[in-house]
């Protein structure tokens, strides 16, 4: 017989004892495993929902232009002149300036703010419209409906609804209505040849920078804005945004972690003395040590399995019903979507080890210091 | 099979690092030879209990020495302690000290796990000892349904699974009527005849006078008091 099968089949016997002392203390260890389950469920359920809003700005952005140039007047957002767009043509590394045209009104008969914006290809017909899911659904309005808006100057502009946005592009575009350029021109009150910002093109990423530089250089009134600053602002927002859901949880985690602690450090006198038999009938104190080792891996490592699995049919399956409200914007449209499946292994990780190990831990100090005293208090 | 157990001024301290230290055991010589049934006897508080940790590597002596076949083994590491307290020494503790919500059989092979033997040997190994014990039947029964009688055998099973040469009894009849207390020293008769060293502790006169017994210690106050050959004729 090879040397590995005695430790193999000592593993097995010690698992085996394991799962029978687990089940001997039945509702201790169920009340154990339900708390910490439920608390690895909630920060799973930010940790994902955070992760795959991230995701989803990031693939959202990735289409993003490189670079957006508003134009400041007195450190106020002006709208920007054609003439602006023409100086920056001329800047080298820039393959195309677009100006776009954008904004936000607010519809008193839902009490929201729509975002209106005009698209890059402008093919939509004046008098029509193109609107998002959201906004579809707070109005009751589908193809063919008619929604009128009170522009700048207080006249009343009507639109025929010509299609409603998929679902899949809701994080965004739940609150869109896409109109055609005279018609914003119309509403807001903006004169041909100006917009709201510039969209730049730089194909070579490491120009991006110096492109930015040389935009204040040319336009000094300018205010550029890179890419990836749209894209660390999101990272704040959502990490933020977390912050904020975890803070009044941190509450509850610290109950979680005392709980834990007094659960899993205190020894009862019948695991007291369960050990001292153990010893007494020649267990090493390492046989022990390893019993209690598998316990506590197989508590916490189903309390992981349990509450990671629950958290991922959470936030991916029912789209996070307990954590929508805060995570996904205070807007008074939600976008109703379903995130894509989108998940940080390193932060997976980091949960496990900041959930199992303590607990390990919290576990072995007191079994191996009752192990490793001498096992004569069970003779008396 | 065979061990012989020598002491050598023997002393164990309880609370040693307070002004009302206790010497339960103070200042004992003492030779096994191997095989034979020696009984402890005395009163309570004589030291019994105590001398048969120190002979068990339950405790480790405060002074002295404790010999296993000429070698010391009162000063071993813990992992060395296991290993006699697991193959050269089987306990049998006054309460049992069995596992609850284990069945006998589970009971009687968990010293064996840390050896880590074939699921298959093992559990015959242990089937069989109860078989032999009279108690085969109760094999699948949770320990806390067993009477006294029951628990003591599926305790004295759990002693000789790894087949040690030394037996340690603690009390063993205390919580045995008369009738258990005789059937168990039959089974004490037949472990002497296999050439086992037993070491009883008892102030039970039953057991003293048995006529398997080979030599009572009497204990008083930590010290041998008087040492007396009982039986004539040979172990095994």
């Amino acid at each position: 017989m090879t040397e590995w099968r005695p430790a193999l089949a000592r593993q097995r016997y010690l698992l085996d004892f394991t799962v029978a002392a687990m089940r001997r203390r039945r509702a201790r260890n169920l009340g154990l495993l339900v708390v910490y389950g439920g608390m690895v469920f909630l920060l799973a359920s930010v940790l994902f929902y955070t992760g795959a809003l991230k995701h989803e700005a990031g693939l959202l952005l990735a289409e993003a232009p490189e670079i957006v140039v508003q134009r400041m007047v007195a450190g106020r957002h002006d709208l920007v002149p054609e003439t602006h767009a023409e100086t920056l043509r001329g800047i080298r590394g820039v393959r195309g300036v677009q100006g776009r045209l954008w904004g936000y009104h607010y519809d008193p008969v839902v009490r929201a703010n729509y975002t209106l914006l005009v698209p890059p290809a402008d093919d939509i017909a004046p008098g029509t419209a193109v609107i998002g899911p959201a906004l579809a659904r707070a109005r009751g309005a589908g193809i063919g409906d008619v929604l009128s808006f009170r522009g700048y100057d207080g006249a009343l502009r009507a639109f025929q609804i010509q299609a409603v946005l998929p679902q899949d592009s809701g994080l965004v575009s739940a609150d869109l209505f896409l109109v055609a350029e005279p018609d914003f021109r119309a509403l807001f009150g903006v004169p041909a040849g100006q917009y709201t910002d510039l969209a730049l093109r730089i194909p070579n990423p490491r120009e991006i920078q110096t492109v930015a530089e040389k935009v204040l250089e040319a336009a000094p009134d300018s205010r550029p804005i890179l890419r990836e600053e749209m894209l660390r602002t999101y990272d704040a927002v959502f990490d933020w945004r977390s912050a904020l859901v975890l803070l009044p949880l941190s509450g509850a985690l610290l109950a979680f972690a005392i709980l834990a602690w007094e659960k899993a450090s205190g020894l009862s006198a019948d695991e007291r003395r369960e050990i001292g038999i153990l010893k007494a009938v020649g267990w090493e104190t390492g046989d022990v040590l390893a019993m209690k080792l598998w316990e506590g891996g197989l508590l916490s490592l189903l309390a992981f399995l349990f509450g990671t699995a629950a958290a991922y049919w959470h936030v991916f399956g029912l789209s996070a019903p307990l954590l929508a409200p805060v995570m996904k914007g205070w807007s008074v449209l939600y976008p109703d979507f379903r995130l894509t499946p989108a998940i940080d292994a390193t932060q997976l990780l980091a949960l496990f080890f900041l959930t199992v190990l303590p607990y390990l831990a919290a576990t072995l100090v007191p079994v191996w210091r009752a192990a490793v005293t001498d096992p004569d208090e069970v003779m008396r | 099979m065979n061990a012989r157990v020598e002491l050598w001024g023997v002393r164990k301290a309880f609370q040693e690092d307070h002004p009302n230290v206790f010497w339960a055991v103070d200042g004992i010589d003492l030779a096994l030879p191997a095989g034979g049934v020696t009984v402890l006897a005395g009163p309570s508080g004589s030291g019994k209990t105590t001398l048969l940790t120190l002979i068990g590597c339950l405790a480790r002596p405060t002074e002295g020495r404790v010999r296993l076949d000429g070698r010391d083994i009162s000063g071993l590491p813990e992992p060395f302690l296991a290993a006699l307290r697991r193959q050269t020494f089987g306990f049998v503790f006054q309460r049992f000290n069995l596992i609850r919500g284990l069945t006998v059989l589970d009971n009687v092979m968990l010293p064996a796990y840390p050896l880590g033997p074939s699921h298959r040997a093992l559990t015959r190994r242990a089937t069989a000892l109860l078989v032999r014990l009279g108690i085969g039947h109760r094999a699948g029964a949770l320990v806390e349904s067993l009477s006294g009688g029951e628990a003591q055998r599926t305790a004295i099973a759990r002693a000789l699974i790894n087949d040690p040469s030394v037996l340690i009894a603690d009390e063993p009849t205390a919580n045995l009527d008369t009738a258990l207390s005789l059937a168990f020293l039959d089974i004490v008769s037949d472990l002497r005849a296999e050439g086992r060293t037993l070491l009883l502790s008892s102030h039970d006169p039953l057991v003293r006078e048995a006529s398997v017994v080979d030599r009572v210690v009497e204990l008083r106050d930590g010290r041998v008091v008087a040492d007396h050959e009982t039986r004539a004729e040979p172990a095994g």
